[in-house]
């Protein structure tokens, strides 16, 4: 047995479903290295650690100052009203907590929240399913175009002991809708707890979703979070990932191109220093025709940190004519730091185009002389190097303003370089 | 083996003083010696030229003096402006004055060429003890040198030599050179791959620098840039060791003749002592 898994069951109070998803999981424990998934990033450590229940936390607003409105707080995995800044959304938007949905049973979020994860690999969705409570559930009606941002901010905060939460998020884009949603995993002070995160995102035909997730979380938390997408035809699913923080984060982002010509471009930075662990698993599915995905990921690994990259593309029989592209470049910023990618294309279609590269490198040490040769001192010229190598993933943003968040998040975490 | 002294020079500029002073410097890369005993005066204020045919060892002197990783100093020594030059990190070098017009500059997509330069400026100025300059007054002096030496401003908002045509990127060199004001410029090969309209814009650049404060050392295989850019003094290098200087009558010598009747030059036996 297993005190991770005996420590989150013994919060448990939902439906007799729940319940059994919860069994399985206890009867199955924790995946081991064994299995492909989890081959590079083992939850040993982890297994033996237990979590509490998150408590509410009060926390400062100004923390929250560089977040414009609309914007939903949540803090340790509970929504904060008082945070949050919903009332002045625009016509055709709807954001509201999970938990007042099923209170007033909307039978969508319902339809969500009743998915079956049964594969002993995907333990946290399963836990997820049995445990969450609580979540953001975004809408966005037919023919809505939004300009503003929508903010989704999920602050973790010292809560005495170390706790667990599980948070369940729902995204919808009706017919031709289009909107921006910015993730932040923030937090106020250090801790070490534990969040799992599952998102579904529904893109109806012709809607178009820009969503940005800055993932910086405290130093010693433990992340996993996966992202569920399905696109109807000619929905357009723009992704941005900047894994920055946290002891230990997993992301699976898992996207079906379901209707024709529907198109995900998704780029991401993971950032794996000091003895962080970073892990972002890609599972790209092209199953109609004309189908499109670009992926650019930069790995960078510094001090004794591990990043991991699996890329899986699939493109499924009768997407003929789509069109797969993953390029993941790694740079390798110390001899102890470790990068493990791993590009993997099924193609069970005729007439496509797909294309990968993985490369893991150092800097260039002609472009450091020539920098240095300049009066940049050689941290500063590394991190300038650095930045710029991870600058594509960010200059790829449409919105200067979302751009510009990013990019200072990218710097701010960057900095860290110089200290080491 | 004392240095090739140029005692005319001496002579007639008693009252400058030596800013550069390389004395009998030896060098090898990867275990092959490349410089074998390299002596040179440059004073504040002098333009000197290196000439040589390819492979005499011409970069790698750019190289050393600029503090690049990988060249190995086995004898002799380098001191500028009183300073041991070769005990300096590059970016001290800068800070010191010092700079290098790079033969091959890197192209560095997503650093930013002007965010770049404000950047190094700032750090030297800092070295310095000097202010840091704020952007507008960065891009003051941006403006100014950017006149003298025809650069659209289209290339200060790309990448550092980012799809820089090779006219483009050495005269981004030169401009970097106006902009961070050494003391000590050393051009290695600027006029290499240069039209002659680009080169003139690069010897423009450079005279504009020209004072009695500043030294430069043109390194080039071609006498073509010396009659835009006229040294105070030249000086041949082949095999590692300088063989002849001069006065700029050297360079039209070399352009006449070639480097071929240098090969009795170059034994040993043969350096003037």
């Amino acid at each position: 047995m297993s005190a991770l898994l005996d420590s989150l069951a013994a919060g448990f109070s939902g439906s007799a479903m729940q319940r059994a998803t919860l069994d399985a999981v206890l009867r199955d424990g924790m995946p081991h290295a064994r299995m492909e998934a989890w081959r590079y990033t083992p939850l040993r450590a982890l297994e033996r650690r237990s979590f509490g229940a998150a408590g509410s936390v009060p926390v400062g607003a100004a923390l929250l100052d560089g977040i414009a409105a609309p914007r939903m707080v949540f803090v340790n995995g509970h929504f904060d009203a008082g945070l949050s800044r919903l009332d002045a959304l625009p016509a055709g938007v709807s954001v509201h907590p999970l938990s007042q949905r099923l209170a007033g049973s909307d039978a969508r979020a319902t339809q969500d929240l009743e998915r079956r994860y049964e594969r002993p690999d995907e333990p946290f969705a399963r836990l997820n399913a049995a445990l969450a409570g609580e979540g953001a559930v975004v809408r966005i009606d037919a023919g809505t175009q939004v300009a503003t941002p929508l903010q989704l901010v999920f602050l973790g905060a010292p809560a005495g002991a170390d706790a667990a939460w599980h948070a369940r998020h729902l995204l919808e884009l009706e017919r031709g809708a289009s909107a921006t949603v910015i993730e932040h995993h923030l937090h106020a002070g250090e801790h070490a707890h534990l969040a799992n995160t599952l998102v579904h995102v529904q893109l109806a035909a012709g809607a178009r979703l820009n969503h940005s997730r800055i993932q910086a979380e405290a130093g010693n938390a433990s992340l996993f979070s996966r992202t569920d997408a399905v696109l109807a035809r000619d929905a357009v699913y723009n992704r941005t990932d900047l894994e920055l923080g946290a002891a230990l984060s997993r992301h699976e982002l898992n996207v079906r191109l379901e209707g024709e010509r529907a198109r995900l471009v998704a780029n991401g930075v993971l950032f794996a220093d000091g003895r962080r662990h970073v892990d972002n698993r890609l599972g790209i599915e092209h199953i109609a025709r004309d189908t499109s995905c670009e992926l650019l990921w930069r790995g960078l690994g510094a001090g004794r940190g591990k990043a991991v990259f699996h890329g899986g593309i699939t493109i499924r029989a009768g997407a003929d004519g789509s069109n797969a592209n993953l390029s993941n470049k790694n740079l390798l910023l110390s001899a102890t730091a470790e990068i493990d990618t791993q590009p993997v294309l099924v193609i069970h279609a005729d007439e496509v185009k797909a294309a990968h590269g993985a490369t893991v490198g150092q800097l260039d040490t002609t472009a450091l002389f020539y920098l240095r040769s300049r009066g940049l001192g050689e941290s500063e010229a590394r991190r300038m190097l650095t930045a710029a190598f991870c600058r594509e993933v960010v200059t790829a943003i449409e919105d200067p303003a979302v751009r510009e968040v990013l990019a200072a998040a990218l710097d701010l975490a960057l900095s860290r370089l110089e200290n080491a | 083996m004392a240095g090739w002294t140029i005692r005319n020079e001496r002579e007639t500029m008693e009252t400058q003083t030596d800013m550069l002073k390389i004395d009998n410097l030896h060098a090898r890369v990867a275990g092959k010696d490349i410089l074998k005993g390299v002596s040179l005066d440059v004073q504040s204020g002098q333009v000197h030229a290196i000439m040589g045919p390819n492979g005499a060892g011409k970069s790698t002197l750019g190289h050393i003096l600029a503090g690049r990783d990988g060249y190995e100093v086995t004898q002799g020594s380098v001191t500028f402006e009183g300073r041991d030059l070769l005990a300096l990190e590059p970016e001290e070098r800068a800070a010191a004055g010092v700079f290098l017009a790079f033969q091959y500059p890197v192209e560095i997509p997503g650093v930013n060429n002007t965010y770049f330069l404000r950047a190094a400026l700032n750090a030297q100025r800092k070295v310095r003890g000097e202010p840091e300059l704020d952007s507008m007054q960065f891009l003051k002096r941006v403006r100014e040198k950017m006149a003298v030496l025809h650069l659209s401003d289209d290339l200060l908002h790309r990448g550092v030599n980012e799809g820089f045509s090779g006219g483009e990127k050495k005269r981004n060199e030169i401009f970097q050179l106006a902009v961070l004001e050494p003391k000590l410029a050393i051009l290695d090969e600027t006029d290499s791959g240069l039209d002659i309209d680009a080169m003139k814009a690069v010897a423009d650049g450079v005279n504009a620098l020209r004072d009695a404060g500043r030294s430069f050392l043109v390194i080039t295989h071609y006498q073509r840039l010396l009659d835009y850019i006229k040294p105070d003094v030249v000086h041949v290098l082949a095999e590692g060791r300088i063989v002849e200087s001069g006065g700029p009558e050297l360079a039209l010598e070399l352009e006449a003749h070639g480097y071929a009747w240098l090969k009795d030059r170059v034994a040993p036996g043969a350096v003037p002592s």
